[in-house]
């Protein structure tokens, strides 16, 4: 029974760091923005979840419109400031979007104070469900998976299936292409812009209730994001997806048996202090062997196939020397 | 012309010092007032401040200066920080610091220069036995000794199989120490999740399989009300009991947990219900001045300036000589919230630990309802080790 919990809740962490990283990854590929302040992002979602739930005292509705609401401060931000980014180099955009990290932090504290906001579980979800035999399994992780799922399918739908998620596949694989082609980029990437905050906010208003709403929530899920955007492809929603699998698993699997399989070998004085450890590590470490084979990712962006390039079998020179993207049949 | 002014000012604050007088009082505070770890640092200036603003500004009977310094929850800035109170502010007092890995960084910048170190928090285990030294005193707890509590309270409700779960840092390591220090009975599993992981959904898988009689976790802050709130959703059977210390069951995490840490009994040296005059006198000022119950930061907070306030008193109101400043600080007898109190030879507390749990009160707020005492007039594990008298 150990093994199914520990599987529904890899699942459920990677789901809610494939919502987080998606838009990350869309902003990197796409504008080539590396944005820090994307953590930031998530912690808003939590806060105005949490401040609209309390104002209207209904969680569906202060979920709804902390999505819509995450949706709008990204559009405004894009045009705003993030736009003024693109054409900087990379140094520039982490030291003003470091930036952006501190004032949110801070504007945080201002208006919502040190402590952190009392957000609970819709009622009707805050049990637990009984899934096979006697193992119970938390109502809000399964709701969690669920919503994950539906979120990721609609946005390969999107990406996959749409005329936007064309500009968005074409645009991750070269811009200027698509800016020759007449598409207009600039309200494209206010688009994806929001969409990446929207995303980032839901993945912070979902978790809100199972975590404490605090300012600087949205550092530690960074790194794992930036992993997972790296591994994935840079720019690719699908990269990201799989990935986001990938390192949620092995995190969450490596916590749950990695201790447990050294003390089959080694003693239990050495476990208790090479077991969380190496835990710790073995994302990184996944890291390291996936980019050792593929420097730039599992997945080249705008690819819409199930398996990466690499895997798939050609028809014919030809065909395998088009454009990316066209891969979908 | 900016530069100019900045000058002007420099010497201007310079002059203000030069004419502050022979009897003032100035306490440094430095703790964490910003960032995500700054809730209990917040707690703990409210409760500083307020003690001062109950003594009409004058501790000791000494016109006093509070200077508080945010230390940004890093060693480095804390470090510097440090040095600007105790050279350039010249504070005979240095207080305020929550975490022990700031105070192993600024703490000997205030005893190189023979000031005095006053921990309202933090007791790193180093500074209560080989490296103690006749400045450092702690009106708090030695780190060990909350856990020791708790280890204790487990072996008395008889449990026989308990996991524990702490962060995998020097602090955690020591806590689970602390605890088995004094539980006799099997300790099932000790897991050590990341420093700041947020989600504990495979630990708690561990849990529910194990079927322990207790768990005993020690995670700070936001990392202890996320895992009670995931805890109480994941449904587990209330078999298992919950148990904590005051690091994750008290006023600064409540607001955040709500109703999931009702039931949850932990272990500390003081509550908002402790029945003695100061403590209530305490209670009512910090409500009043504050508009909610105050964590076990802000009294400690509150005791460290009263414990200043009695030796100075004791020392004649010459706050400026440190050695009289030292010994009376030494043999202290001030009006604890916390009931009796007094310092072991290695200056930290000798004092009772209790068990509470989370209770709602008359008013429908959360508070540490104290059960019954665990330790009796404990002190810590490493006084032996203290040569420095």
């Amino acid at each position: 029974m150990l093994w199914i919990e520990q599987l529904l809740n890899g699942l459920q962490y990677s789901l809610m760091l494939f919502l987080f990283a998606a838009g990350l990854t869309l902003v990197f590929g796409i504008m080539n923005l590396v944005n820090l302040a994307h953590g930031s992002l998530y912690m808003l979602g939590a806060y105005a979840a949490a401040a609209l739930t309390t104002y209207s005292g209904s969680y569906v509705m202060g979920l709804l419109g902390a999505l819509l609401f995450m949706g709008a401060f990204g559009a405004v931000l894009e045009i705003v400031l993030i736009r003024r980014l693109y054409r900087q180099d990379h140094l520039t955009q982490v030291l003003a979007t470091f930036a952006l990290i501190l004032i949110f932090n801070e504007s945080v504290r201002i208006v919502w104070g040190v402590q952190p906001l009392p957000y609970d579980m819709p009622a009707a979800l805050s049990g637990s469900v009984p899934i096979v035999g006697d193992l119970r399994y938390s109502a809000y992780r399964l709701a969690l998976i669920v919503a994950g799922v539906v979120v990721a399918l609609l946005l390969y739908w999107m990406v996959a299936r749409t005329r936007v998620g064309m500009w968005v596949r074409a645009g991750a694989s070269n811009r200027e292409m698509v800016q020759m082609m007449g598409v207009n980029v600039r309200w494209l990437f206010t688009a994806i812009f929001a969409l990446g905050a929207a995303l980032s906010g839901l993945a912070g208003a979902a978790l809100a209730p199972l975590m404490s709403v605090q300012v600087g929530m949205g550092e530690e899920v960074l790194i794992l994001a930036f992993v997972i955007v790296v591994v994935g492809g840079v720019g690719s929603v699908r990269g990201a997806f799989i990935a986001a699998l990938l390192v949620g698993m092995v995190d969450s699997l490596g916590r749950a048996w990695l201790p447990g399989l050294l003390g089959t070998v080694l003693p239990p004085a050495i476990v208790s202090d090479l077991g969380p450890a190496l835990a710790s590590m073995s994302v990184y470490l996944l890291m390291i062997v996936v980019l050792a084979f593929r420097p730039m990712g599992l997945f080249s962006p705008g690819a819409t196939s199930l398996w990466p390039k690499w895997l798939r079998v050609r028809p014919s020179p030809m065909l395998a020397g088009s454009a990316p993207g066209s891969a979908s049949s | 012309m900016k530069r100019i002014t900045r000058w002007a000012l420099s010497l201007m604050a310079c002059a203000s010092l030069a004419t502050a007088g022979a009897t003032e009082l100035r306490i440094g505070v430095m703790t964490t007032l910003s960032g995500a770890q700054a809730v209990s640092g917040v707690d703990m200036r409210d409760g500083i401040e307020l003690a001062v603003k109950q003594l009409s500004g004058k501790v000791g009977g000494q016109p006093t200066r509070l200077i508080v310094a945010d230390d940004q929850f890093n060693p480095g800035a804390a470090k510097q920080i440090a040095e600007r109170l105790v050279k350039k502010d010249k504070v005979q007092v240095l207080t305020g610091i929550i975490y022990s890995n700031i105070l192993l960084a600024a703490a000997p910048v205030a005893l190189e220069n023979g000031n005095i170190y006053l921990s309202s928090n933090a007791g790193p285990s180093q500074y209560a036995g080989a490296q103690c030294d006749s400045g450092f005193f702690s009106v708090s707890w030695q780190n060990d000794a909350v856990h020791e509590a708790a280890g204790k309270y487990a072996q008395d409700k008889d449990y026989k199989r308990v996991i524990l779960v702490a962060p995998n840092y020097p602090a955690g390591r020591d806590a689970t120490t602390g605890f088995k220090r004094f539980f006799k009975g099997e300790v099932v599993e000790e897991l050590y999740p990341k420093l700041g992981q947020l989600d504990f959904a495979v630990e708690i898988a561990r849990l529910r399989e194990q079927k322990p009689d207790a768990v005993y976790f020690f995670l700070p802050g936001g990392m202890g009300i996320n895992f009670t709130k995931q805890y109480r959703a994941a449904g587990i059977p209330d078999k298992t009991s919950l148990l904590t210390s005051q690091f994750s069951a008290d006023q600064d995490t409540f607001a955040a947990s709500g109703d999931a840490m009702i039931g949850v009994y932990n272990t500390g040296h003081w509550s908002t219900d402790t029945d003695n005059a100061p403590s209530r006198e305490f209670v009512a000022g910090f409500e009043k001045a504050y508009g909610r119950l105050p964590s076990f930061y802000a009294s400690q907070g509150y005791d460290a300036i009263m414990m200043i306030d009695a030796a100075v008193r004791a020392a004649g109101g010459n706050a400026d000589d440190p050695v009289a400043l030292r010994k009376a600080l030494a043999e202290s007898k001030f009006k604890s919230v916390r009931g009796k109190f007094s310092l072991g030879p290695n200056r930290f507390p000798v004092q009772d630990f209790f068990v509470r749990v989370v209770s709602r009160d008359s008013k429908g707020r959360l508070y540490n309802k104290t059960e019954s005492l665990v330790l009796s007039n404990h002190a810590d594990a490493y006084g032996a080790a203290c040569t420095q008298k």
